[in-house]
């Protein structure tokens, strides 16, 4: 089993957290991770990405070109990796900021208005987790029991009290991504 | 201990305090200020000292000093930062005492970029400074290497009384991987410091520590002695890694981040039906030529794979003799050579040695 997760947006839309997740959730399951960021110098607004490897034997490349699954938060990150996908991949869009389809037909798409229920949920910034529960539930790549105890375990100190509402958005992500 | 993911940066930081470092002097420079943060962070909190200098000038002059007084000392940078600190890793070869430098390499040359690169393997390798010297390199490729061989570092550093460059890129510095720190080795106590270090020659005679020698004589004395030791280093400190050699008739040869990226491309070509095997050359300096010599009896052709322009490909054709073709692959200032073009390069290569 390998999975290579590529998880996009803008710099403060959460991209990195939400890979570093997936990455605690993945070795606490006993898996080969690598998680490698790829980030512009400045701390906003700039892009933000991340690779996610996980596997069950020891780990070459941290990084691909194309990814079998990946999360595009906003649209640059839709145009880039969109046409990336393995065939029989897996894309989760933040539909309310990409308002574009994907026109491949040999990969599943589950479009989650991940902002607009994270402001719902009370903070916008939830959207990461929110997709992040879409792709977890819809790859089946690690349990949603094991993201929710990374979370846990590694929410920054400063967001502890955002615990719960963390784990409101991973369910709902899950929800959105039905059966998958 | 169990796993735990740690960044790149932060676990050669870490690393080296669980090997008990005393001292770290630096300047902050990106893709390492990592190491910087981490050290300003925990060393205090030891009772140790960090300090960051007011250049790398100044860092390397610390390392030196500290060093003398028989500390267990290192300092980080990266490219640009790293040659500012060339004259002093020549004097401190020169004085024969142990330091750690990390090189955590960026895209050059010039102040270039952040990107990850291996463009300082002729600096690190061949050039480290002015006059007659090599320094141990050490090039790991994963986050559990590099605290390996930053625990490594201050032992050979210290066993030959040489300096060691442990060097990295971004990708390796930012990366972040499940791994295990050893644990924690107590700091030497100044009573345990070496006989030769400067400690204040109370009840003895005093020691000189120098990298100035005059006489021709004595310059010539110093330069069989460090040879000598230079020797002896290449001789028991040579080491690498190999996968799926044993069957291999097309080798590859990587070093750092693109090494591991060749283990996948191993995998790949296997799967192809082409017989490659791969290996990572783990010291840089003593650099594996016995290996690859007795390799290159065994293979038809060698790729090189590195982040620069083509520069261990040098070390391995001179291993090589010319008895196979050796042939390069390389990206410079930051793109990493992925397997989908690695792979390519290795079916021509296939093509040509038929």
């Amino acid at each position: 089993m390998q999975e290579e997760i590529i998880i996009s947006g803008f710099g403060g839309q959460g991209a990195l957290f939400a890979g570093q997740l997936l990455a605690y959730a993945a070795m606490e399951q006993g898996f080969h991770v690598t998680w490698i960021p790829s980030y512009g110098p400045e701390m906003r607004g700039g892009k933000a990405r991340c690779t996610v490897v996980v596997s069950d034997e020891e780990i070459g490349s941290p990084l691909v070109r194309r990814p079998s699954a990946a999360i595009v938060l906003n649209i640059p990150s839709m145009e880039a990796f969109e046409p990336a996908v393995k065939p029989g991949g897996m894309l989760v869009v933040n539909s309310s900021l990409v308002p574009q389809q994907s026109e491949r037909d040999d990969i599943r798409v589950v479009y989650v208005p991940a902002s607009d229920l994270a402001t719902e949920l009370g903070n916008v910034r939830l959207a990461n987790v929110i997709c992040l529960g879409a792709l977890v539930k819809a790859t089946g790549v690690v349990p949603l029991a094991a993201v929710e105890q990374a979370l846990d375990n590694h929410l920054p100190e400063r967001h502890r009290k955002l615990l719960g509402l963390n784990k409101e958005a991973l369910q709902k992500g899950a929800e959105l991504a039905g059966d998958g | 201990m169990a796993k735990e993911l740690w960044e790149g940066n932060a676990a050669i930081a870490e690393a080296a305090i669980r090997a008990g470092v005393e001292a770290f002097f630096g300047y902050p420079i990106t893709p390492q200020t990592e190491v910087l943060e981490h050290f300003s962070k925990r060393l205090p909190e030891l009772g140790r000292v960090f300090l960051q200098a007011e250049s790398e000038v100044a860092s390397i002059n610390m390392v030196y000093g500290a060093a003398c007084a028989g500390a267990r000392v290192m300092t980080s940078s990266s490219s640009p930062g790293v040659s500012l600190m060339q004259e002093g890793f020549s004097y401190i070869a020169c004085s024969e005492v142990p330091a750690v430098v990390t090189n955590i390499m960026r895209g050059g040359p010039g102040l270039g970029n952040v990107q990850p690169a291996q463009g300082d393997y002729f600096q690190a390798v061949k050039s480290a400074g002015h006059g007659d010297f090599h320094m141990i390199v050490l090039a790991p490729a994963n986050v559990q290497e590099a605290i390996d061989l930053m625990v490594l570092a201050f032992d050979l550093a210290e066993k030959y009384r040489t300096i060691v460059m442990f060097v990295a890129d971004g990708s390796i510095g930012q990366m972040m991987e499940p791994a295990e720190m050893p644990p924690m080795r107590p700091v030497r106590p100044p009573e345990e410091r070496p006989d030769w270090a400067l400690t204040g020659a109370q009840g003895r005679k005093p020691n000189i520590i120098t990298s100035l020698y005059l006489g021709a004589e004595n310059m010539e004395r110093v330069n069989l002695r460090l040879q000598a030791k230079l020797k002896e280093i290449a001789a028991n400190e040579v080491r690498w890694k190999e996968y799926s050699t044993e069957d291999a008739d097309l080798l590859l040869v990587a070093f750092g981040t693109v090494g591991r990226v060749c283990q996948t491309v191993v995998r790949e070509a296997r799967e192809k039906g082409l017989k490659v095997g791969l290996l990572r050359p783990i010291t840089l300096w003593p650099f594996p030529s016995g290996r690859i010599a007795e390799l290159a009896e065994q293979v038809r052709g060698v790729l090189v794979v590195e982040m620069n322009a083509g520069q261990m490909v040098e070390d391995v054709r001179l291993a090589v003799e010319g008895r196979r073709p050796v042939r390069f692959y390389g990206r410079m200032g930051g793109p990493i050579p992925l397997p989908d073009e690695i792979l390519p390069e290795m079916e021509k290569l296939d093509a040509e040695c038929r």
